[in-house]
């Protein structure tokens, strides 16, 4: 690239106004099928169930809260959440694959090592989980899902993930910009 | 007539192969509007690109508005459609939670899978957090029960909160989300310029 062309950033995305609307048929289309909406963490939760129920089944049997999805007959792993993960990892592959955005790489901003970028995101993701099993769902099953037939507590779990995400945002700055 | 599954129409058989199916075109969506990349979705935060509040709302309005005319026309009757329920501090405390780890770690969980998906290994490391915090939660969850399970308040809609016709907080929310994305582009402009 010469240096008097203009920086552009590498990837090129659709308009997000035309992801948010095929986005917002998807969701409508799950309603009106399933009768319910989409999430994500659920498959991350049952993995956990399984996890922990596969190496002491006593001590998920004890647990409040594991034993709730535990059925004897069916493993936690046979829920609707988590075939449309596996649909969620396939069709993002997909698209990665299409516009060849597959690779491994850490991404993180050029102000920030590697190393920092994962510690950060490790603990975002203990933050997320725990977060997320509180509220009953993450931004897809409690936030979006809920919104799209006007839950209150949709629109709450909206409100306080953004807020909370934009009152943090300061002492986060130096990693993103 | 809908929701189909529910109501007999489709086969509750069909049931899994539909979520592969819907999963698929979930994650073929999200990953093309640039969900995967958590700079991207970070610069929500800092004001220098708004597709995560561009592409949630669009969403989240073109859902409510097919619902509710979908059940105008007899298609599909929204009291049949599972509301999210509302405890009240629950949605609070945890949204705050997870407000704080998006901040920190760049994604939500459904953004991650997108992520790990295309190979990043900072999004295997966020999941792998995730799934420590679903344990930490479980195991916890005799301290944490009276907020889970507290200030229920059922699976209640806007409409039984406040006691307004539903078509009224579709029209004040489209309104709100067009008045965000002006001034979304408003403060874009003002930024400086981030590239990932």
């Amino acid at each position: 690239m010469t240096k008097d062309k203009k920086q552009k950033n590498r990837h090129v995305y659709w308009n997000p106004y035309f992801g948010g609307f095929l986005f917002g048929i998807l969701i409508l289309f799950t309603f009106f099928l399933t009768g319910r909406g989409l999430g994500a963490s659920g498959a991350m939760k049952s993995s956990v169930v399984s996890m922990v129920e596969s190496i002491s089944p006593e001590h998920a049997e004890n647990n409040a809260y594991y034993s709730k999805f535990i059925d004897k007959d069916e493993s936690p792993m046979n829920t609707w959440l988590v075939f449309e993960t596996l649909g969620l990892l396939i069709g993002a592959f997909i698209s990665g694959g299409l516009s060849g955005r597959i690779s491994w790489r850490v991404q993180h901003s050029p102000k920030i090592t590697s190393k920092r970028r994962l510690i950060f995101a490790l603990g975002g993701g203990v933050l997320f989980g725990l977060g997320a099993q509180i509220a009953r769902g993450c931004t897809s099953g409690a936030a979006l899902s809920g919104m799209a037939v006007l839950s209150t507590g949709g629109f709450i779990t909206m409100l306080a993930i953004f807020g909370s995400a934009y009152a943090f945002a300061y002492f986060f700055r130096k990693n993103w910009i | 007539m809908g929701p189909l599954i529910p109501n007999g129409i489709i086969p509750i058989e069909w049931d899994s192969i539909i979520a592969i199916l819907i999963g698929i075109v979930f994650g073929f969506v999200l990953e093309a509007s640039g969900f995967s990349s958590s700079r991207k979705l970070a610069g929500v935060f800092y004001g220098y690109d708004f597709a995560v509040l561009k592409v949630f709302f669009t969403a989240a309005l073109v859902a409510v508005i097919g619902i509710y005319y979908m059940d105008y026309l007899g298609y599909l009757d929204v009291t049949q459609l599972y509301v999210h329920p509302t405890y009240l501090w629950g949605a609070i405390i945890g949204g705050i939670i997870m407000g704080a780890g998006f901040v920190a770690g760049g994604f939500c969980p459904g953004t991650s899978l997108c992520a790990v998906a295309i190979g990043k290994i900072d999004a295997f490391v966020y999941v792998g957090g995730i799934l420590i915090g679903v344990f930490i939660f479980s195991e916890l969850f005799p301290l944490l029960e009276p907020i889970y399970n507290g200030y229920y308040y059922g699976n209640i809609t806007l409409q039984d909160s406040f006691g307004v016709n539903p078509y009224w907080f579709v029209f004040i929310f489209s309104i709100i989300a067009i008045v965000a994305f002006v001034i979304s582009d408003m403060v874009r402009k003002k930024q400086k310029k981030v590239f990932y």
